[in-house]
């Protein structure tokens, strides 16, 4: 049997070999006509056509004007992005910061010149050179849609904003004169240990942690029990952002690291609710567009990349998913539903307080030796299951 | 005999005793088969062996030799060597944590939807004619044709903390019985939609159909001479329950005990809406496959209820239970 694997196996890596050249790709210099349609890998809700909702349209108007047909296939998890993106047959992928490294580094991507895409200098000056898409000085995408993972915060408990995260991490009691227990949530996915790192940074400098994504042992050690320690004060934790919504409105939960998606939905519910940045700042996400090293239409796709930054997509799309765009203008410039307010709601203005998403490896750069992802994966289990 | 024969064959005429073979490939082919009915057995049996043995079998296999590799502790990649280092993982206490939460879960429903379904289906299999029948029927089964999600989300409305059970509780007077079963230790919590009982009080909402089926079934079987024999021979009604209709009755609960187990076993979706967020082994395959990359972790996941319920079902067919099906 183990032999009959390892044919497979060793079959398949021939396979590979020979149908995906390795080499990266030079960087295209000029633009040819519409192949005639165009296939991406996005998360769920970031490529709308007016199908889900008549309002949220930003596909019909390209494929008119272009005549690149929209493909899309959605993907739940940034590994289910990687994996199809090595399976091949796509052009295009809305990127997460733990995925965008990864696909470079397995050279699956090609590099993208910026003077083919006439709106670049739209983009957020932030976002231009992050080192999630950025490397050596070479691009290889363009900005996406970013936002922060906020604290949420029942209006009624909190008459003035919690100024810090320890209303979900230590033992208190709230400005209601009740405790926080049974009261408070946090997130259910292993990445939420880096929250607990970034509360560590403000208050315990000892620990000397430079990134909440980059820990030794013993920071990795004090971060897990501040985790022990929520865990006495969290009934539920929350995976599912309805789920969520529920809690807040039936389960008497307060406060909890949330989304401005959730935010949004509750206030248009009429809860009394209200997110804010802690002055300890927050992790986030910031997602790219980035090009497959083989597509087989790269004119459609520098295409889409410019219609995605000069279109209405920015503006509609930060509103549908509660993000922020990442070209400023689509704040103000009335090219979609969003507004200067919606904008900095969605937490435009706290771009610095935010440390993005990224997969913690074993090497890391600040200190040589870290704490990989897949033992965040189980510790953070052992945590929640009371260990 | 063998004047018989062509006695009949003269006296009815018509056809000859044995054709001349047909012509043309097809056609001899098909004869072929005919005449060795082994082929034929064999041709009918190969498509449904090929689905069970490839896509079924064989993708087990595959996932059990993924349980014999590893993870590299410091890349995260998996080693592609045999060694029974994941399964030693399993042993981890908040591993093990997870696989004991889950069978005595498993167990506890199983319990509870026995003891529920046992009357409701001895109604229906000795009482309930005509119409009422039908009426059981239709009750046991409306609810399994409804969407499972549906009803999971609605029953976290129902156990919320600001829901409909709590509201009830306090309009009877009776929200210091509430807290006092919230109290409990382990099994309580801040609400029975954060709490060990409202995951027990909705697996057991879910399964419980699936044990009232089997065990009318078997209880229908129950010959009413036997019980009326044992009634002549002086046995009280307790005494007719115990030593004739239960164990008369037993298999079919053990049948649908199967059924209560083995899906509380592998559900993932329950304990994620409704409970205190600790992982059951469901979740934990979908954990450790998913973002972790820990794939032979979640497959020595997976191997744990295929052993518990291997061993189950060997008891199972001991005590006769698939006679009950």
């Amino acid at each position: 049997m183990k032999k009959i694997f390892h044919g497979c196996v060793s079959g398949l890596a021939l396979v590979a070999a020979t149908s995906l050249p390795l080499s990266a790709q030079e960087m295209l210099t000029e633009l040819g006509e519409g192949e005639g349609s165009v296939s991406i890998v996005a998360w769920p809700g970031y490529i709308e056509r007016g199908e889900t909702d008549p309002a949220f349209d930003w596909v019909t108007k390209f494929e008119e004007e272009t005549g690149c047909m929209v493909e899309v296939k959605t993907a739940n998890t940034s590994d289910e992005m990687v994996a199809l993106m090595n399976e091949g047959g796509f052009d295009l992928v809305t990127a997460s910061g733990d995925a965008s490294l990864r696909l470079i580094a397995g050279k699956r991507l090609q590099p993208v010149n910026v003077d083919l895409i006439p709106s670049w200098s739209r983009v957020d000056d932030r976002l231009k050179d992050a080192p999630w898409h950025t490397v050596d000085g070479t691009h290889y995408g363009t900005p996406f849609m970013w936002g922060p993972n906020v604290l949420m915060y029942n209006t009624e408990v909190f008459p003035e904003a919690p100024t810090s995260w320890s209303v979900v991490f230590e033992p208190m009691t709230l400005q209601d004169g009740e405790s926080n227990e049974g009261r408070v949530q946090a997130y259910d996915g292993p990445i939420y240990v880096a929250d607990a790192a970034m509360y560590l940074m403000a208050h315990q400098p000892d620990l000397g942690i430079t990134s909440p994504y980059e820990l030794n042992d013993a920071q990795y050690a004090a971060a897990l029990d501040l985790l022990r320690t929520q865990r006495t004060l969290v009934s539920r934790y929350w995976h599912d952002a309805f789920i969520q919504i529920d809690d807040f409105k039936n389960e008497g939960v307060v406060a909890s690291s949330s989304w401005p998606f959730q935010v949004n939905l509750l206030k248009a519910d009429g809860a009394p609710v209200a997110s804010t940045i802690p002055e300890e700042g927050a992790t986030g996400w910031a997602d790219t567009l980035m090009l497959h090293a083989d597509s087989e239409h790269p004119s459609c796709a520098y295409k889409f990349m410019e219609h995605s930054l000069s279109s209405n997509l920015q503006s509609d799309l930060s509103v549908w998913f509660g993000a922020v765009p990442s070209v400023p203008e689509a704040c103000t410039d009335g090219s979609g539903m969003q507004t200067a307010e919606g904008c900095s709601a969605n937490g435009l203005d706290d771009f610095e307080k935010i440390a993005f998403w990224r997969t913690p490896v074993s090497q890391c750069e600040s200190q040589g030796s870290c704490v990989p992802y897949y033992r965040w994966v189980s510790d953070y289990i052992g945590v929640i299951g009371g260990r | 005999m063998t004047q018989a024969a062509p006695l009949s064959a003269t006296a009815r005429d018509p056809a000859p005793a044995i054709f001349a073979p047909r012509g043309g490939l097809l056609p001899r082919l098909v004869d072929w088969i005919l005449r060795h009915p082994r082929v034929f057995v064999f041709l009918m049996v190969l498509p449904i062996t090929l689905w069970l043995g490839l896509v079924y079998v064989g993708s087990l296999i595959a996932l059990l030799i993924q349980s014999f590799f590893s993870i590299d502790e410091f890349s995260g990649l998996v080693v592609r060597e045999f060694t029974l280092k994941t399964y030693g993982e399993l042993l981890r206490p908040y591993n093990f944590d997870i696989i004991l939460r889950t069978v005595l879960m498993a167990a506890s429903v199983t319990v509870a939807s026995a003891i529920l379904a046992f009357p409701i289906a001895y109604f229906a299999a000795r009482y309930a004619r005509g119409r009422w029948k039908a009426v059981f029927y239709l009750g046991i089964m409306l609810p399994l044709w409804s969407s499972y999600l549906v009803k999971v989300y609605a029953w976290k409305l129902v156990l919320a903390k600001e829901g409909i059970l709590t509201w009830l509780f306090a309009k009877l007077h009776l929200t210091w019985l509430l807290e006092a079963v919230l109290a409990v230790p382990v099994i309580g919590g801040n609400s029975l939609s954060v709490s060990y009982l409202g995951t027990f009080i909705v697996f057991t909402y879910i399964w419980l159909p699936y044990m009232i089926l089997p065990v009318q079934a078997s209880l229908e079987r129950v010959p009413a001479t036997l019980t009326e024999a044992a009634a002549d021979l002086g046995a009280t009604p307790r005494q007719n329950f115990r030593l004739v209709i239960l164990p008369l009755a037993l298999p079919g609960v053990v049948a649908g005990s199967i059924f209560t187990f083995s899906l509380t076993l592998g559900d993932y979706i329950i304990p994620q809406i409704i409970g205190s967020s600790r992982l059951f082994i469901g979740q934990a395959v979908y954990t450790q496959q998913g973002t972790a990359g820990n794939i032979p972790l979640a497959a020595a996941f997976t191997v744990v209820p295929i052993v518990i319920m291997g061993i189950y079902l060997w008891a199972a067919r001991r005590m006769g239970a698939f006679d009950a099906l």
